[in-house]
């Protein structure tokens, strides 16, 4: 049996009181496509924030590559290769594509104490390559974000992530507000991140956009895993009763 | 028109820019010729680096996404701190570092209260508006204290330099620091992060950008600005008074949003804020040059402000619809 990528063990979260997360236990194994689903309330957003470094669990482990991990912050997590793109929170839209692509993570020609110049002909040039291999030719990385369509921001979001070298994939609701072309093409590119040996985890409220890129599918209810089958071994109808 | 429409998506600062053209050509025009002459031009660009300084702290700071109503007592504040540290006998070098530490640590106050309550810095700097006020006034005993001659580096600061005198130290200080501030924005990472944590908030936390810290530094350069600009003044006039930049809070405001800066955030650049700060100074002297009623200055300057943020708004709106362009 393959080792899983990422472990979660006995996960619980607290929110002033809200129990929001109650023991969670999940494998995901490297090069699956996870459809993550429940209502909402359900607990899949509290397990996104602790997998992404947003939140920090109140009690139990993550076990990444066997090894368990702390993220203090989404920094933390984005070392070691776990990159979350949200449905429409991971673009800055009154900055260009090139500045987007290297928020946070800026190629420097010297710094001092962090601070530093940024290289600027590289974002631009690195950003156009990141943005091709995902299929998306924008004419220039100049381009602000908030010009851009729903689903070629997500493409952008997508291609950010594959630039840098990230394991781990969390979609988390990248389909909401979008159009069903766009739609579609986001699809796509969850479909190709299998070929590019990525593990992702991908959240929907819908079941056939599950059904059709996942691999397996992990449904919650109330803060508990009530359901984890194969694609193949479950149907629509089987999700919905669990929730 | 497309075209010139697109490239303010990038430089929001073109519609203050248009302005402060048409605003020289007209009042060139109607003072036969004085407005633009040396004499005039050296009047202006004396004190246009004390507006100008507040402008670009102001405007950096509205590009994180915050306020600084503060700006005007800082002003105040920091002069007042090295003029009583002057007149105690205090060498220069620390008087003066001591009053920008002073607008520093107000400016840090501010960050972290804005920061770390989550309140409005709208309500945080409008408490510091006074509290910094009155502090200037109660060290200064209610009289500005009466500095020992030749304390001030004037040389440094205030004295006319270059052909003819055209220029004042202040401005070349002034030139530096919107140079430094515009590298700082548009080439460095802080400068991406700043435009990050103010353009959209979630998204830069989710990145990992250190927002809090970004902000409280935006809140910390500001105040500094703010205070040197007051320093400048009081070295020019000669006399620390408590009740310099009354008011100056809200013309930093407008000089930045008439150089094109967003109230929300995220939109904005340091040369925008000059432009704003300029225009300001040259309606100000404008009027009087032909001949105008002065008392007119605050209508024309609050009459440019409403204007400049529709047709900004415009602009942005206009700019936005016209979609890029993709290969497929």
């Amino acid at each position: 049996m393959t080792e899983p990528i990422i472990q979660v063990k006995n996960l619980h979260k607290w929110y002033s009181g809200v129990h929001a997360l109650k023991g969670v236990s999940l494998d995901i194994l490297p090069n699956e496509t996870l459809g993550l689903v429940g209502d909402n309330g359900a607990g899949k957003s509290t397990l996104i924030a602790l997998l992404s470094g947003t939140e920090q669990p109140s009690e139990g482990e993550i076990i990444m590559e066997g090894r368990p991990v702390r993220f203090k912050g989404p920094r933390d997590a984005m070392n070691e290769g776990i990159e979350t793109i949200y449905q429409y929170n991971s673009m800055v839209p009154t900055m260009s594509i090139a500045r987007n692509m290297f928020i946070g993570r800026e190629p420097l020609k010297f710094s001092f104490m962090g601070i530093g110049v940024m290289d600027g002909k590289k974002m631009a040039t690195e950003s156009v390559k990141a943005i091709a291999d995902v299929d998306l030719h924008l004419r220039s990385p100049n381009a602000l974000v908030g010009e851009l369509s729903g689903g070629q921001r997500q493409g952008v979001a997508i291609a950010r992530s594959m630039y840098f070298k990230s394991k781990v994939m969390i979609l988390d609701e990248p389909t909401n507000h979008l159009g069903v072309k766009e739609t579609e093409k986001v699809i796509g590119f969850v479909r190709s991140l299998k070929g590019l040996g990525i593990t992702s985890v991908f959240i929907s409220h819908n079941m056939h956009q599950v059904f059709a890129c996942c691999d397996r599918i992990v449904a919650m209810d109330r803060g508990e895993l009530v359901l984890d089958k194969r694609i193949e071994e479950t149907s629509i109808e089987e999700v919905h009763k669990v929730l | 028109m497309k075209k010139f429409i697109k490239i303010y998506l990038e430089k929001p600062e073109l519609a203050g820019l248009v302005f402060l053209i048409i605003l020289t050509i007209v009042f060139q025009v109607q003072s036969d010729g004085i407005f633009l002459n040396s004499r005039n031009l050296q009047g202006i660009l004396g004190i246009l680096p004390e507006m100008g300084l507040v402008a670009i702290g102001v405007t950096l700071l509205m590009i994180s996404g915050e306020f600084d109503l503060s700006v005007g007592s800082v002003f105040a504040l920091t002069p007042m701190v090295m003029a009583v540290l002057l007149a105690d006998g205090t060498p220069f070098v620390f008087a003066f570092g001591a009053g920008l530490l002073a607008a520093m640590a107000v400016g840090f106050v501010n960050g972290m209260l804005t920061v770390r309550f989550n309140i409005p810095s709208f309500i945080t700097t409008l408490g510091m508006l006074f509290v910094a006020r009155s502090i200037t006034v109660v060290i200064s005993g209610g009289f500005p204290p009466a500095l020992p001659p030749g304390a001030m580096p004037k040389w440094l600061f205030t004295s006319f330099v270059g052909p003819g005198g055209m220029f004042r130290m202040s401005f070349l200080w002034f030139v530096l620091v919107a140079v430094l501030m515009t590298f700082l924005m548009s080439r460095t990472n802080f400068g991406n992060w700043v435009r990050a944590t103010g353009g959209f908030l979630p998204a830069a936390k989710s990145m990992g950008i250190p927002t809090a810290r970004v902000k409280v530094a935006s809140f910390m350069i500001c105040s500094v600005l703010a205070g040197f600009a007051g320093t400048i003044q009081v070295m020019r006039l000669g006399a620390p008074l408590p009740s310099i930049g009354e008011g100056m809070e809200l013309q930093a405001v407008a000089a930045a949003v008439i150089g094109g800066t967003a109230l929300t955030g995220g939109i904005g650049t340091i040369l925008g804020g000059i432009i704003g700060a300029v225009l300001i100074r040259v309606i100000d002297n404008g009027l009087v040059l032909v001949q105008f009623d002065a008392n007119w200055f605050k209508m024309a300057l609050g009459g440019l402000t409403i204007l400049a943020v529709i047709v900004n708004a415009w602009l942005r709106r206009k700019a936005k619809s016209i979609k890029v362009e993709t290969d497929k």
